[in-house]
């Protein structure tokens, strides 16, 4: 810190600071315009002077205790009486699971009652003189911190540290060094992005399969304003990396009166109007098709990225930072849907090395 | 489009359209009604739809047309099915009050057999879906689990995990599933009202959307049980931190406060 | 109570030998030293006041989530195997799911108790974070962040840091389908970060999200790393709080020098024991009526899935807040991209946290002050830091706003796109208008502070003056009142000194000691206090005519 620029007694606090530290309590002065009448005297509770009352205080003590123990009877009971799988209707709760209420109701009884019955002991019985404790300060005296300074320059002394360079030097370096160790070892958490980021299961041939129906999805299918989605032919639920290729290869298929496509890419890529679009956000990755069939606009449900279907998948709104990757298809002799590739650029959000 | 939209507004326009609908519907009747049965059903039918426009006339057609043709308030209705009639008009819907971001849900003012006439009257305009039988959304039988997993997969984005509606950009939302007919869910998922897109039997089928309609009927309805107590609303962690914010912490604090206050004295009372 | 009804036993029984209680504790003084621990502490004296117990509430809440937590770990398998499920969840079954959100379903629906257990320990998670907050809020408001308190502030603050990201690796763990979008969000922000972000994200992940190994590594760091952490944490702050005695509110007889209030034993002992089992009791009456967390209604994660309303936990929504309102900036440079978008507010959500955490020391500067301070100041007689304490929060509270801005779009009818900009807006603005509310209230209060000392309390009672004029009587404080309205310290701003030394020689200001003079100006200027009244003020008041 510079404070020797701004001159120590100007800072607001050295002001205050004689005053603060040795002010006694009774006297006013110019900073503290009335003296501190001092802790007020005690005052009796009803209980301290009323056995009675002291007696209806001990008896509600133990009354919440007496409850809780009940309570805990109650929760036992509730374990062994109640099916696991037995709803009520409790209003306005709803239909509901009886033994979650009944547990939870019971066990929060018993712990409230404990509680409320320490608090209320302690509040009406409990002595409730306040004391007043000094304070010391925290740091420590002068001499105790020659005495620490001087032990320890002697220990340094006595080490050495100071004078064998070498010693000082390598332990550094070797302690520097150890835990790269564990570094290194960290390697085999995962493989290598490569180039799996860029790829998905779609390739040339490869027909649009129905996630509704698990049936490869025909051009006539898909009228205008529906919305289906697909994934690869030969990707199935059960596959092991099923969860990793849908993160990549999911697609939202909609059908577009191609007069209203304004991207001329877009109607080339697409088959007389059927689109068929990325189901995973460019923004950091949620499955977007909150899609509107009369604006065309689709809206991710995680960050509201809007994008525009009839324009190239154009973002319109929100957090994301590139078009949304068409897929180009066309029909088979039979008129199924198929790609005539993989995407043109990596689907998902955007990394480093996407470029 | 320039020329369409003129000549859409051509005073013919909409004669030229009901024209061609009533030819359309004639024409499918003749082809799929029964033969023995056509004759009197005809009649019946045309009475119908005849009805069915004079409500159209008085409740609709000043935003969308005097033949459903639409106008810039209200968008064609040529082609969309007796389902959209059904859907609009019996959750209130239409007619629409007011414009805004979206028209919400009212209390309905016709009668089921207003509603029947003015949905046959749009149905002579263009086909279209029809009104769903019972036996196509009851959801009685159907698979939850499987209900669950095409909920989570096509609907749950808009309407939340369990159906509490949320939100969609610019003012527009995704209304709450609580309380709505499964015929109106059904008539929903086939034809898309407003901006929600349409999920056509082609590409969603009929035991799909039974099964959607089974889920919903699980877990968003007066009949769900919530195990854990009071459900906030079903909204996840906003509506927990606010309770744990006012309700939790509120009942710390006024414990605490009870703790640490002064115990009463005997010479003040 | 126990000792003394121990000790008259004791008595009774046998004259030469001592008391079992008294033998059990001379055997462990002569091997803990215990006499010597109890010398200073079994007397100590706590002040009572309610504000005084937040950070209890949270001590308190930290110990029912290890007990509840040790629990659940009984039955909860950290497991990301695909199993089929047949629990007796009937809308779930024949689903596919991972391991360990199977094994949540039957601690929820086939464990006896297991539901509530679970719910105690999430309820008790949010009250904690929520406690620890409104605690360092009260620190922060009563000064008693200052010297010597300046570590154990910091302890408190790595605390709740910790307890956040505690949380967030906890309720990741059931694989669900709310908190595997918030994984992902977390991937999405690190595959942000440049140049290493995807090294990061495959090392986390085990490869690519989602992997099958992420839930077995955030329950190690959620179970073991980090609550060790934690628990190391509380005992070194609750030793602090034992060593540097409480704080107190000014009052008749509490100086800076000594601490007022009852002893540890009996009373404090009653209390804060009793207080524990009422903190557990209210969360248990919580979790027995209030569902948290049903991640049966979510269903179970799956990367192409999603529901709307997708919100972390409460104490997570501030950055929530920040991702939802920055605006989708990306550089793209030499087949390179910097992601903005994401990577700005992920630097920013530490300096939130750093901005609160490091005020205590740039208060310190300012004021130069190098006392000891055991008397807590009233919020209002420290404006600037009342100020800014209360801008702060007010900064919290509107990124809080931003992340659950979808909700607010609904339930009060607004464009989310209109709520994004509110808070995007309001991200710059509304904390220097809270800095400047706040600020001109607490001068108010200290006006009438003022006001009060010098003319008495306003009874209400309205007389009629034989002219015909009405007055309201006002009574006068009594010497309690008038001096804990006037124990505060007031100061002067720091000069910068002369600007020429004794030699004529002009001297150079640094900057930085021209910013600490302007900050020492605001904090105790014209505009940072209002002067406390003066004897003479007084006395000429209340000499003079009997009313005004």
């Amino acid at each position: 810190m510079s404070s020797h620029e701004i001159p120590e007694e100007n800072l607001p606090a050295a002001q205050a600071a004689d005053d603060h530290e040795h002010r006694s309590v009774a006297v006013a002065d110019e900073k503290h315009p009335f003296a501190d009448p001092g802790l007020p005297p005690h005052e009796h509770r009803i209980q301290d002077i009323d056995e009675r009352a002291a007696r209806r205080s001990e008896r509600t003590v133990a009354l919440l205790f007496t409850v809780s123990m009940l309570a805990t009877i109650g929760f036992i009971a509730s374990f062994v009486a109640i099916g696991v799988d037995e709803n009520v209707y409790v209003w306005p709760f709803g239909h509901t699971n009886a033994l979650n209420m009944a547990l939870g109701l019971t066990l929060g009884l018993a712990l409230f009652c404990i509680g409320a019955g320490a608090v209320h002991w302690a509040r009406t019985l409990m002595s409730d003189v306040e004391i007043a404790d000094e304070r010391h300060a925290i740091e420590a005296a002068p001499e105790v911190k020659a005495k620490v300074m001087a032990d320890f320059k002697q220990g340094a002394g006595e080490s050495q540290i100071g004078r064998r360079k070498l010693i000082r030097n390598t332990m550094l370096g070797a302690l520097a060094m150890v835990p790269l160790s564990g570094i290194v070892l960290l390697r085999d958490l995962g493989p290598l992005p490569e180039e799996k980021l860029r790829h998905t299961l779609w390739s040339k041939g490869k027909l649009l399969v129905n996630m509704n129906t698990n049936e490869p999805l025909k051009a006539s299918d898909v009228a205008v304003g529906s919305l289906t989605f697909a994934m690869p032919e030969g990707l199935e639920e059960h596959d092991e990396d099923f969860q990793k290729e849908i993160a990549k290869a999911a697609l939202m298929i909609v059908r577009i009166q191609p007069d209203n496509i304004k991207d001329k890419q877009e109607l080339e890529w697409s088959h007389e109007g059927i689109v068929a679009y990325s189901k995973i956000c460019t923004h950091v990755g949620c499955p977007i098709s909150l899609y509107e069939q009369q604006t065309h606009h689709v809206l991710c449900p995680c960050h509201q990225s809007t994008f525009d279907l009839s324009d190239g998948g154009r973002v319109i709104f929100g957090p994301a930072g590139h078009a949304l990757p068409q897929l180009r298809i066309t029909v088979n002799d039979e008129g199924y849907l198929e790609a005539l590739g993989d995407f043109a650029e990596p689907v998902g959000p955007a990394f480093w090395e996407r470029g | 489009m320039k020329k369409l939209s003129a000549r859409r507004r051509h005073p013919l326009a909409a004669v030229v359209v009901l024209l061609l609908a009533l030819a359309a519907t004639g024409g499918l009747y003749a082809a799929f009604a029964p033969a023995d049965k056509a004759q009197a059903d005809e009649t019946a039918q045309s009475l119908t739809i005849e009805e069915g426009k004079k409500l159209y006339s008085v409740g609709c057609a000043s935003c969308h047309g005097t033949g459903g043709q639409g106008t810039t308030d209200g968008p064609s209705l040529v082609g969309v099915g007796a389902a959209a009639v059904d859907f609009q008009v019996a959750t209130g819907r239409m007619p629409a009050q007011q414009p805004g971001a979206q028209v919400p849900k009212k209390k309905n003012i016709y009668s089921q057999a207003e509603i029947d006439q003015l949905a046959a009257y749009i149905a002579s305009l263009g086909a279209g879906p029809e009104v769903p039988t019972k036996s196509q959304y009851d959801p009685a039988g159907a698979d939850i689990a499987e209900g669950g997993e095409l909920f989570r997969t096509n609907c749950a984005q808009c309407h939340n995990f369990t159906g509490k509606g949320g939100a969609l950009s610019k003012g527009k939302y995704a209304p709450g599933l609580e309380d709505v007919d499964p015929k109106h869910i059904y008539e929903a998922m086939q034809t898309g009202p407003q901006n929600m897109p349409s999920f056509p039997d082609t590409v969603m089928s009929e035991e799909n959307k039974k099964d959607i309609i089974a889920y919903l009927n699980a877990v968003n309805s007066d009949d769900t049980v919530n195990p854990g107590g009071l459900d906030l609303g079903g909204l996840g962690p906003v509506s927990e931190g606010l309770f744990g914010w006012i309700f939790g912490l509120g009942a710390m604090i006024a414990v605490a406060v009870w703790v640490a206050a002064r115990t009463a004295k005997a010479k003040k009372s | 109570m126990s000792t003394t009804s121990a000790s008259s036993h004791g008595e009774s029984r046998s004259r030469g030998k001592a008391p079992a209680g008294e033998r059990l504790a001379d055997w462990a003084d002569g091997r803990l030293g215990i006499y010597s621990l109890a010398k200073a502490n079994l007397r100590k004296i706590f002040p009572d006041h309610w504000s005084f117990m937040l950070g209890e509430v949270a001590l308190y809440s930290f110990i029912i989530i290890i007990l509840t937590g040790v629990y659940l770990t009984l039955f909860f398998h950290p497991s990301m195997n695909e199993v089929e499920y047949h629990g007796s969840y009937v809308p779930l079954q024949g689903q596919l799911m991972s391991e360990a959100f199977a094994s949540t379903l039957d601690i929820s629906f086939d464990v006896r108790g297991g539901l509530l257990i679970r719910q105690i320990h999430h309820w008790a998670a949010l009250v904690f974070l929520a406690a620890m907050f409104v605690h360092m809020m009260r620190v922060f408001f009563t000064g008693a962040f200052r010297k010597p308190r300046e570590v154990n502030w910091l302890f408190g603050f790595l605390l709740f840091v910790l307890g956040m990201f505690t949380g967030f690796t906890g309720y990741s763990l059931p694989d669900d389908l709310l908190s595997g979008t918030g994984v992902r969000f977390m991937e999405g922000a690190i595959l942000s970060v440049p140049i290493v972000g995807t090294y990061l994200s495959f090392f986390l992940f085990g490869g690519e999200f989602p992997g099958g190994d992420f839930v077995a590594r955030f329950y190690s760091v959620h179970i073991l790393l980090l609550p060790g952490i934690m628990l190391g944490l509380v005992v070194a702050h609750l030793i602090l709080v034992f060593y540097h005695k409480h704080t107190q509110f000014a009052g008749p007889g509490r100086t800076n020098k000594n601490v007022v209030g009852m002893p540890l034993m009996p009373v404090y002992m009653a209390k804060a024991g009793g207080f524990f089992f009422l903190v557990f009791g209210v969360i248990s009456a919580i979790a027995a009526l209030v569902q948290i967390n049903p991640i049966w209604a979510m269903g179970p994660y799956r990367p192409d899935q999603v529901s709307t309303g997708a919100q972390p936990d409460w104490y997570m929504g501030f950055s929530e807040g920040l991702i939802r309102a920055m605006p989708g900036w990306e550089i793209n440079f030499a087949g390179h991209t910097l992601v903005l978008g994401v990577f700005i507010p992920l630097v920013i959500f530490p300096l939130v946290l750093v901005a609160i955490a490091a005020y205590p020391f740039i208060e310190a500067w300012v004021t130069g002050d190098k006392r000891e301070h055991h008397i807590a100041d009233r919020p209002r007689n420290a404006p600037t830091r009342t100020a800014v304490g209360v801008a702060w929060i007010t900064w919290y509270v509107v990124m809080l706003i931003g992340g659950g801005n979808d909700l607010f779009a609904t339930h009060f009818h607004l464009s989310i796109n209109a709520v994004t900009w509110f808070v995007r807006i309001a991200f710059f603005v509304a904390p220097v208008i809270a800095f400047i509310v706040t600020k001109r209230i607490c001068l108010g209060l200290q006006r009438r502070d003022k006001d009060k000392v010098l003319h008495g309390r306003e009874t209400g009672i309205i007389k009629r003056l034989p002219h015909g004029e009405f007055i309201e009587v006002h009574e006068p404080l009594s010497q309690e009142q008038l001096y804990s309205l006037t124990a505060h310290e007031q100061h002067a701003p720091a000069e910068l000194g002369p600007t020429v030394d004794e030699n004529g020689v002009e001297r150079k200001i640094k900057r930085k000691d021209k910013l600490r003079a302007k900050l020492s100006k605001g904090y105790f200027g014209e505009d940072g206090q209002i002067a406390k009244p003066t004897v003479e003020e007084y006395k000429e008041i209340t000499s003079g005519h009997g009313h005004h």
